[in-house]
């Protein structure tokens, strides 16, 4: 999206190091605020999953497991095959975004599997947000991936199986090309 | 199985849930009923306890020349006989809109969203960590941030889903409750610039992960162009004091310009990448699906928009003079023009904007009118500093059908009936 070797000197611009009408110039590197961060202190906030499988821990999960973990903890909010809500259908609408009734769920829209893993262990479920296991979490995602006939029953979800996973809408998005309106 | 209805509200706010009790004529009841039953209780208590005085009593018979006023007091409030409040749900509230002056949002009045509630967090015990690509992981204090050199502006915040049940309806509602997400403060902070070569950003860096400390954990890709670099700050001030605990209290990221969503609040961590995140919130979420089954992402900025606070929906107006009044703004930068039709399009007046005209800011404007007392259609329309128009509904449909959900800015037109009564219609 940017060449990257132009980021320094706009972070130099914006940062106020080179100020064309400021009124000092302020180094802010060497102000020496904050504490440097060690690998541990990195390591207990760095929950983020990303496309590539990076921060995804060590485990491993199971449909069937991924059973009973959803129906003790997700399907009072999701509904018991994961499409009967109240709150976001999960399962189905394959086919149907390009309908007038699109029904965007984990099959028909997510593009990304590891996505599932990051939210439901950051924020689900919504009234013990982070109190899943890794272990939990790989059933949960393997589960959710089954019934959207993703992957099927046998299937073992672990951070190598999960990240190979390609998803029905991978390449359903277009970057922003907006303005796309022009109204004469 | 839900109706997509249900499901859209399950996960977002629907603009018309919010406030129905609120309509122009019940209020103007209410308010009156307040008054006077308000007016007597006060009256009452300050008998019973046999106070002196009533402190910022409204003793109707009392004239508040002849009688000593109310001490100082530490923090102030409004005065009680001002009632305009924000409509709240459990997940967001709206800001009223057409109760407004001028373009700054009180902060009791800004709108609020959140993905799992608001959380309490103690400034002294909240960090801010910078890591990923730079040459220096860093965590910071509240007073650490403080301590940087600072800067402030006056910046809109809008949510994507703003104005979403215009994709459909029309329904009868007020402006608030159709488009209340949308509100402007004063921001203070420091520079995200000044923070990310503070920690020394890596060649490769591209985007950066900004997470909030809610129990969502909210979380979006922000891509490091020249226009992010130059406006984003992280803001611990919000009009004169620290920001409000729904805006984001001790820290958040500001996006000037950017919807809502990517602002983002009780920021506890960013982490810098090459690559977007794809969280949640940028794939299965705040994407515009399209009618040919296709999604846009990365659809960050706020387009042009415009609308009359007043008259507005569910407003009950008389004939004679009546100012028309009202904001507009665009995430692109300054508003240029903004006209306003009292005839339902066969004219249109260049409205007067109300200095100052800011980038990324709300946009204040008005013209004057006669209300002769027929049937007539009232719109605005703006154009920003890029030369972009705001477009009709029927001209944002065409191109992204009914589907999308997020990002709409189509003319708002109210419909004035023959007793004065406006309402929300698609023109």
């Amino acid at each position: 999206m940017r060449k990257h070797g132009t980021l320094s000197l706009l972070l130099a611009l914006f940062a106020g190091c080179v100020m064309a009408n400021g009124p000092a110039e302020v180094d802010t590197t060497r102000l020496g605020l904050g504490q440097p961060a060690t690998a541990a202190d990195i390591r207990r906030w760095n929950i983020d999953v990303a496309p590539s499988g990076e921060g995804l821990p060590p485990g491993r999960g199971t449909v069937p497991q991924g059973a009973t973990v959803y129906a003790a903890k997700c399907a009072k909010c999701h509904g018991a095959s994961g499409t009967e809500g109240p709150m976001d259908r999960l399962v189905g609408g394959q086919h149907s975004l390009a309908t007038t009734s699109p029904v965007k769920t984990i099959g028909s829209y997510w593009p990304y599997a590891t996505t599932l893993y990051d939210y439901i262990h950051r924020a689900m479920p919504f009234d013990a947000p982070q109190s899943l296991t890794p272990d939990e979490v790989y059933s949960v995602t393997a589960w959710l991936l089954h019934q959207n006939g993703i992957i099927a029953e046998n299937a073992v979800i672990d951070s190598s199986t999960l990240a190979a996973i390609q998803m029905p809408n991978r390449h359903g998005f277009i970057p922003d090309p907006r303005p796309d309106v022009h109204d004469p | 199985m839900k109706s997509k209805g249900e499901r859209e509200k399950a996960d977002h706010p629907s603009a018309s849930e919010a406030g129905k009790a609120s309509s122009g004529l019940t209020r103007t009841m209410g308010r009156r009923n307040f008054l006077t039953r308000g007016a007597s209780l006060i009256a009452l208590s300050s008998t019973s306890l046999l106070l002196p005085k009533a402190p910022f009593a409204a003793d109707p018979n009392s004239d508040p020349m002849l009688v000593p006023g109310s001490p100082a007091r530490s923090y102030g409030e409004r005065s009680t006989f001002e009632s305009a409040s924000r409509s709240a749900r459990e997940s967001h509230s709206l800001t009223p809109l057409q109760e407004l002056h001028g373009i700054v949002t009180p902060s009791s009045l800004h709108f609020e969203r959140h993905h799992n509630g608001v959380p309490a967090i103690d400034p002294s015990r909240h960090r801010l960590l910078v890591h990923g690509l730079v040459a220096r992981p860093v965590l910071f204090t509240l007073d650490d941030l403080q301590r940087f050199p600072s800067v402030s502006r006056l910046a809109f915040i809008e949510c994507a889903g703003n104005s979403r049940d215009q994709w459909s309806g029309p329904q009868d509602r007020t402006v608030q409750e159709l488009h209340g997400l949308t509100s402007t403060s004063e921001w203070t902070g420091v520079k995200l610039a000044t923070l990310l070569e503070a920690a020394g950003l890596k060649p490769e860096a591209a985007w950066v992960l900004a997470e909030g400390g809610d129990a969502a954990g909210l979380t979006r890709s922000v891509p490091l162009t020249g226009e992010v670099l130059s406006d984003a700050m992280v803001c611990y001030g919000q009009n004169g004091e620290a920001l409000r605990p729904e805006q984001g209290y001790p820290v958040r990221l500001l996006l000037p310009g950017l919807e809502g969503n990517i602002n983002i609040k009780w920021l506890r961590r960013l982490k810098v990448g090459s690559t977007p995140f794809m969280t949640r919130w940028e794939t299965s979420k705040y994407t515009d699906l399209m009618p040919d089954g296709t999604a846009y992402q990365f659809s960050l900025v706020m387009e042009a928009k415009s609308l009359i606070t007043s008259p507005s929906g569910r407003q009950q107006i008389r004939p004679g003079f009546q100012e028309i009044r009202g904001l507009a703004w665009s995430g692109r930068g300054r508003v240029v023009k903004v006209e306003v039709t009292p005839d339902g399009g066969r004219t249109w007046r260049t409205a007067e904007l109300q200095e100052p005209v800011l980038s990324k800011c709300h946009t204040r404007f008005r013209v004057p009118w006669t209300w002769n007392g027929e049937e007539t259609v009232l719109q605005s329309r703006c154009v920003d500093q890029t030369g972009y128009r705001q477009p009709s509904r029927d001209a944002l449909i065409k191109v992204r059908g009914t589907q999308s959900s997020y990002h709409y800015n189509g003319i708002q037109s109210w419909k004035i009936d023959r007793d004065g009564r406006v309402r929300n219609i698609h023109a």
